[in-house]
């Protein structure tokens, strides 16, 4: 069973705003039978043409989609254009509590409705979807190349995501924008694009440098443990906490599922090995008492 | 809340007769059957008449069933001895609906460098005869084919499908987990060589499971490292769930009659009445032979996990074949496989019964299911118009 939240749960149970506005001035439709989630949007407009004064969805999905669509309306009654436009898909799931990873993908099919509503309203140039997928196209609205050949979704759309959400793996893509997770075939494509918009930076073997002053290496010790460490640790259900840095001794604080953990004199070598890679030959990763 | 549980196909109940059974094997009767004294030879004793009431259920042998923690290592073991047995034959058929313990494992056999075919099947799910006649040849190990599929319920000719595969010498596996105890088996002068059993779906725990094994047919261990079940899996065994799995087996013989005619009617009753009261549904498999406690309903135009969880505020348990249960993203590769249009695959429902199971509470699911599926059409933006014809 998915661990929703009790706002999910609610805006799921009791969804705000559902139906359609007859005579709304802008419409954002995404998603398709196939893709097993859609939403079309419906926004109505004050006499100024620029506040948000009603909003309605109706969405065929899960429950996550539902909780995301209801979340949408809420949020953006009341805002202008603009403001509407800032809302992030994150801030969709922050609405909502949170949504586990493998729902991101309810909270950007609202945001891209909205933003799909806003652009056919403003009558800004919305290139024709290429019809070359007979199996509906989630996102159709988004010019650019087909990456994933079965939810059909564009490499202009997906280079979007990543940016946005600052997504490092394939299965993150997956979880935000359903590409490469049915046939899987555009994986090693989806990972090209991650590596396009993050920059080179994640491609290049990282080297040691040279010569470091105190507090660069300091600096570097930290940035290698958030980005480098910690990750891998969460996915384990661990953590750590860097304690201080004396000279070439780091120490270190194993937390959660790695606090006690039999193998956490393994994990510190782990991290041992990271920092002299990464940072200075001489490291030494002393564990401390949690 | 108490549960109305029509998600027999996923686990079952364990019957209160087989947990009495298995009950002193934990802290009075702990002894290890290999023992050679009198404390493991009584729990011995207990373990063989556990395997003659297993067998019995499968028309067997005793000695032709060997106890597994899983229905999942009972496939794996059958596939992979097969392949050890026959290491010049470098073919595996199975089919494309299977369930992911068989399918999974052919598929990797696949970057190994054998060659693995998918058998297909028809709207039904009735399994492609003619594709299966041609495909098997003197280079095919085994065929591997369900007995009954998980999902849709739809039953195999396994019979004349092992006739098939004996036919080039290949080997024959089927996995039956979901059938065993719903529908009479009987191994006795049956051409199947290998059958897959799992105590959880038939009211024992979780945690049992048995491969069949005719006598005479070459087998290669999948554990090693003990003598245990005469070297063919080794481990010391499970009891207390062998000697519950014993008892399930002997209540599932007895409770057989009922299951295809008290249970199989409450199911035709749960779908006839959701079929007339909710437009725009179909049953998946409909017309295949199907297991007496299945039913799989797909409803166009919504999904499956906000049916599931609205089904679940009202203390009802079912499944689906939608992806966003499951967190894949495509629907049930079985419904994919009989060609289930997209408009309904992701809205398919399985209902699957017991002997647990009550007028009453099939009364509340059919006074329940149109609401819900009315409810979230309600806000679909698909299928308007054709509903409103």
């Amino acid at each position: 069973m998915w661990d929703y939240t009790p706002t999910v749960k609610d805006h799921f149970l009791n969804p705000r705003n559902v139906g359609d506005i007859p005579d709304a001035d802008a419409v954002g439709e995404v998603g398709s039978l196939a893709c097993g989630d859609a939403l079309k949007l419906y926004l109505k407009l004050d006499d100024n043409k620029d506040k948000i004064v009603d909003a309605r969805f109706q969405t065929f999905g899960c429950a996550s989609a539902i909780a995301s669509s209801s979340a949408l309306t809420e949020m953006v009654k009341g805002k202008n254009l603009d403001e509407a436009l800032a809302i992030s898909n994150q801030d969709i799931a922050d609405f909502l509590g949170g949504l586990p990873e493998e729902k991101m993908h309810c909270s950007v099919m609202g945001q891209e409705a909205l933003e799909v509503a806003i652009a056919k309203y403003r009558g800004e140039p919305i290139p024709e979807h290429d019809g070359e997928h007979d199996q509906g196209h989630a996102y159709p609205d988004y010019e650019g190349e087909i990456v994933c050949k079965c939810f059909g979704i564009t490499d202009t759309f997906l280079k979007k995501v990543i940016e946005t959400n600052r997504l490092t793996t394939a299965e993150q893509v997956t979880h935000f924008t359903k590409a490469g997770g049915a046939c899987g075939g555009c994986i090693p494509k989806i990972q090209e694009l991650i590596a396009q918009v993050l920059g080179d930076d994640n491609l290049q073997p990282r080297k040691r440098p040279e010569k470091l002053s105190n507090m660069k290496k300091m600096q570097l010790i930290q940035e290698v443990l958030e980005r480098d460490v910690r990750p891998l640790l969460w996915a384990d259900g661990g953590d750590l906490e860097l304690i201080d840095i004396d000279g070439p001794r780091v120490q270190v604080a194993f937390r959660k599922a790695c606090a006690g953990c039999a193998s956490s004199g393994n994990t510190a070598r782990m991290v041992e090995a990271k920092l002299r890679d990464l940072v200075a030959e001489d490291i030494v990763v002393e564990e401390v008492p949690a | 809340m108490k549960e109305i549980y029509l998600d027999n196909n996923a686990t079952t109940k364990v019957d209160e007769a087989v947990f009495e059974e298995m009950r002193p094997y934990f802290c009075e009767l702990y002894g290890n059957p290999s023992s050679m004294h009198f404390f493991g030879g009584q729990v011995q004793g207990k373990v063989t008449e556990a395997r003659a009431r297993v067998a019995a259920l499968l028309g067997a042998s005793p000695e032709e069933i060997i106890f597994t923690a899983c229905g999942t290592e009972s496939d794996n073991a059958a596939i992979r001895s097969a392949l050890e047995v026959f290491p010049d034959r470098r073919h595996v058929i199975t089919s494309r609906v299977e369930h992911p313990a068989v399918l999974t494992q052919c598929r990797n056999l696949t970057q190994k460098g054998y060659r693995v075919t998918e058998i297909g099947v028809d709207g039904a799910g009735r399994l492609d005869m003619e594709e299966l006649k041609a495909a098997v040849d003197t280079d095919t190990a085994i065929v591997s084919l369900m007995w009954a599929n998980n999902e849709t319920g739809v039953i195999f000719p396994v019979e004349e499908a092992a006739a098939i595969a004996k036919s080039k010498g290949a080997l024959f596996h089927s996995d039956a987990v979901q059938a065993i105890g719903k529908i009479p088996i009987n191994m006795a002068g049956s051409s199947i060589d290998m059958l897959s059993l799992s105590g959880h779906k038939l009211h024992a725990p979780k945690g049992i499971g048995v491969l069949y094994m005719r006598r005479g047919t070459p087998f290669r261990p999948f554990l090693v490292g003990g003598h245990q079940e005469k070297s063919r899996r080794a481990g010391t065994e499970n009891t207390a769930a062998i000697i519950a799995l014993g008892k399930a087996c002997q209540l599932a013989d007895q409770y057989m009659e009922a299951e295809n005619t008290i249970v199989k009617a409450q199911r035709d009753r749960l779908q006839d009445a959701l079929m007339a009261a909710v437009p725009n549904a179909r049953i998946n498999g409909g017309g295949a032979e199907r297991l007496p406690n299945t039913t799989s309903i797909a409803f166009e135009f919504v999904e499956g996990e906000a049916i599931l969880l609205l089904l679940s505020e009202l203390g009802i348990c079912a499944s689906s074949g939608s992806a966003c249960t499951s967190g894949s993203l495509e629907p049930s590769h079985v419904l994919r496989a009989m060609g289930v249009p997209f408009t309904c695959a992701h809205g398919s429902i399985r209902f699957s019964l017991s002997r647990y199971t009550t007028d009453a509470e099939i009364d509340i699911v059919i006074r329940e299911m149109p609401p819900i599926i009315a409810r979230l059409r309600k806000m679909s933006p698909f299928g308007r118009e054709h509903l409103k014809a």
